[in-house]
Formats: C-alpha cells, sequence, structure tokens
C-alpha cells in the first residue's frame, strides 16, 4: 500500500509538471491568465506524511516548474510557503477534525473541500505576484492578477479534480 | 544545549522552511538586481530537450502560417536583389561592421509576464553567445542572455531590463527601447528629445550605437507620444511589427566586431579616469 501511494505520487509530480509547463504556462488566456495547475499536488498530497518531507518535495516541485518558464525561483517561494502553511489552512478549514488518524479528505463537504483549495490557491497567487512584480506600488495590478488568475485555476483544479477523483481507498 | 537541540527538533519544519524561502528569495532577488540567475534557466539540457519535444508536435499546426512569412520574406529579399538602387538598408556595409547570420527556432516564447523570456534551439554548438541579436523577418526580438550547448535563452524586449538603442528612420535622434510590462504588443520608446517633430505612424528602427544588432532593422511605428515628467524629453508607445505571440522562425545576428569596439572602449573610459 505504502509503495501504492509512493508510486502515484512521484506519477503525479511528473504529470503536474509536464502539463503546468507544456500546456498551462502557455495558455496566455486574456493575454495573461496562466492557470497553476500543480497547486493540485499540495491538495492531494497525503494528509498523515511526514511534514519536513512535504515541504521539501514542494521545493523540488517550484524549483522544476521554475527552470521551465524562466521565472527564477518565485513559483518556489510560492510553493514551499502554501507547503508550511497546509496544516494551519486545514485546521481553519476542517476544524480539529483532520488530526484524527481516520480523516480523510474525501469524506469531508464538498464546501469544505473547496475552501481548502481555494485558499491554497489564493496564498499561492498573492506570494507569486507579489514576488512576480515585486512593488507594492503595483498592488492593484497584483490584486487583479491575483484574482483572474485564482479563479482560473480554481476552476481548472475542481474540472481535474473532479475528472480524476480520488478512490475512496 | 540540550535546549538549543529540543527547539530545533520542535522548530525544525518552521526552519526547513526558512532555509527554503531564503534560497528562493536569494535567486529571485538577485536575478531582480542583476542578471537572470544561470541556473535557472530552460536553456540546460533537460528542460531543452522537453521543450524541443513538445516543440516538435506543436510546430505543425503553425507550418502553413510560417512558411506564408518565409515566402513573403524571400519575396521582398528578392526584391531587393533585382532592383539595387532601392535598397536602403546599404547603409550596412558602409559602416563598416559585419554582421553574420544564423537561423533558429523558438522553442519556448513568453509575454505575459514582466520579464519574459525566449529559448531557442541553437546554442554555442552553433557559436551562439550571451549578447548576441535576434531578430525576426519582420523586426526586432530580444538579445540572447544565457547559453548551454544546445540552447540558448534569450531576453525578449518585453522584459523589464531590457533596453535597446532606438531611433526615428531617417533621423539620427536615437532613445532607449523598454518596456513598461502593460501590453504585450506595445513597447516604449523614451529620451528622444523635445525638439524632435513626431508624427504616429513613423517608423522606428535600432540605432547603430549598440553593437548587438545592425543599424535600421525595424522595431514598430509610432502609436501615440507624451512629454515626460520633466517636459523635455518624449515618452513614445510604440506598436511592434512582431506579433510576439506567435514567432517560429529567428535569425541570429552577431557582430564580428563587438569584441573590438567594447575593448576600445573599455580602453577610453579607463583613461578617462
Amino acid at each position: 500500500m505504502i509503495s501504492n501511494s509512493y508510486f502515484l505520487n512521484v506519477v503525479r509530480f511528473v504529470l503536474l509538471v509536464l502539463v503546468q509547463v507544456l500546456v498551462f504556462n502557455r495558455l496566455n488566456f486574456f493575454g495573461f491568465i496562466n492557470p497553476m495547475v500543480y497547486v493540485l499536488f499540495l491538495y492531494w498530497y497525503p494528509i498523515k506524511e511526514n511534514r519536513a518531507a512535504f515541504i521539501g518535495l514542494s521545493f523540488l516541485l517550484g524549483i522544476s516548474i521554475d527552470f521551465f518558464s524562466d521565472t527564477m525561483a518565485i513559483h518556489t517561494a510560492s510553493t514551499i510557503t502554501i507547503a508550511y502553511m497546509r496544516p494551519a489552512i486545514m485546521r481553519f478549514v476542517f476544524g480539529v477534525n483532520f488530526e484524527f488518524q481516520s480523516f480523510k479528505l474525501s469524506n469531508s463537504t464538498r464546501i469544505q473541500q473547496i475552501a481548502f483549495l481555494t485558499l491554497l490557491i489564493i496564498v499561492h497567487h498573492l506570494v507569486f505576484f507579489t514576488l512576480e512584480i515585486f512593488s507594492l506600488a503595483n498592488f492593484l495590478l497584483i490584486l487583479k492578477k491575483v484574482l483572474a488568475n485564482g479563479v482560473a485555476t480554481l476552476i481548472l483544479c475542481l474540472l481535474f479534480g473532479s475528472l480524476f477523483s480520488m478512490r475512496k481507498e | 544545549m540540550q535546549q538549543i537541540i529540543s527547539f530545533i527538533i520542535r522548530y525544525k519544519n518552521f526552519l526547513l522552511y526558512i532555509f527554503l524561502m531564503i534560497i528562493s528569495l536569494g535567486f529571485t532577488i538577485q536575478s531582480h538586481s542583476y542578471h537572470q540567475s544561470r541556473f535557472f534557466n530552460s536553456s540546460n539540457w533537460i528542460t531543452g530537450n522537453i521543450l524541443e519535444a513538445s516543440n516538435n508536435v506543436t510546430s505543425y499546426f503553425g507550418l502553413d502560417e510560417e512558411n506564408q512569412k518565409l515566402v513573403e520574406e524571400n519575396q521582398r529579399l528578392r526584391a531587393l536583389l533585382f532592383n539595387e538602387a532601392a535598397i536602403d538598408t546599404a547603409r550596412l556595409d558602409s559602416v563598416r561592421q559585419t554582421y553574420t547570420v544564423n537561423t533558429g527556432k523558438v522553442i519556448k516564447n513568453s509575454f505575459s509576464r514582466p520579464l519574459n523570456y525566449i529559448t531557442i534551439d541553437k546554442g554555442q554548438k552553433d557559436n551562439v553567445r550571451p549578447d548576441m541579436g535576434v531578430i525576426t523577418s519582420k523586426g526586432i526580438l530580444g538579445i540572447v542572455e544565457n547559453t548551454s550547448n544546445n540552447y540558448a535563452t534569450v531576453q525578449s524586449i518585453l522584459n523589464e531590463k531590457s533596453n535597446i538603442n532606438a531611433k526615428i528612420k531617417g533621423t539620427d535622434h536615437f532613445g532607449s527601447l523598454v518596456w513598461d510590462t502593460k501590453r504585450y504588443n506595445v513597447v516604449q520608446l523614451i529620451d528622444i528629445p523635445r525638439l524632435v517633430t513626431l508624427t504616429v505612424g513613423d517608423t522606428i528602427v535600432t540605432g547603430g550605437m549598440s553593437s548587438i544588432f545592425p543599424e535600421g532593422i525595424p522595431v514598430g511605428t509610432i502609436q501615440k507620444f507624451d512629454l515626460n515628467t520633466s517636459q523635455s524629453f518624449y515618452t513614445i508607445d510604440v506598436e511592434l511589427f512582431n506579433d510576439m505571440t506567435n514567432i517560429k522562425n529567428i535569425y541570429i545576428v552577431s557582430n564580428e566586431y563587438r569584441e573590438e569596439i567594447i575593448n576600445l572602449e573599455n580602453k577610453t573610459n579607463e583613461d578617462d579616469q
């Protein structure tokens, strides 16, 4: 079972990086909307795993996407931020529930799942575009980009989520 | 001592996070203030190969359009050849700079970020070096920034850090071409003095000051112009000839005498001090 989950995560990692850099980085919808679907990796990652390993993996994920998209290390910075904040966000969304052994993402309500995903995306995009634009003078531009890209990412993540929904194990 | 260790163990995730964050912020800030990082660019072996493989598939979709563009360019060059008197790029020879031209293909394009880089399928093996100019059949594209064996990344003119010498065609009033990150089909020409008379629709071409591009490569046309805040220079919006969202075949231009020019200029500057 354990090797199965490792395998699943590795496949997910590779596929999400490829889909992100080969398809979604080139979308340029309306000239500036490029959804970042690789956030799904952090949404799907098992909850009960070692946290340090999780942050390390997110670092790898971010850096591989940065390599492809010539964006210095801003994907990395925003990805490790949500990796670090994930437990806090989960506690906020699911209450103390999620600390029980039996907790599974697929057992929570639809609203909770969406709220969890939305918070991940918002934090990620805020860090990402703040670093990308790199000046607080353009705060409105940052907000505009966060909102537009966030909505696009959320919609695509939900579609992907229902397409490859986790089997109830 | 034990307290320190237990502190580290207790906050190990936080410390790991801070450590990784400092690394990534370091890379980001360093490349904002100086040059694109040596490590974080898509010209390395793995990313170059994957991007090229994907490009091999997708390039078929635009084949018709690309062929059309090349045919049009051939037609224009033929016309120049047959009517030698009509050449307006003949000045190239008279400025004693020889340029060699190399062809290449774009394998990764980007235009929606503040710092855009393009990856091309020619590298050190094909004698591509940093600071060579990259143009298309319609106009300028950017300057080579990093190279690996088989690939190179190009700093697009759609890049906050880009700064290219350009002038108004037919005059010798020159300024710098920069980008305000707003629209991908418009760049700005700054530092043109107030006394110059401008008309909307005038053509902007590269100037001969940079030793990267030959003089007279088309850039775009004037879309709108305003005086800047000090009221002494114009800020001109230039609409590009190139459709930056749709680029395939490119030419890499290198100046054989660039090194000589730079050495001479450096020597002059040293003598002044």
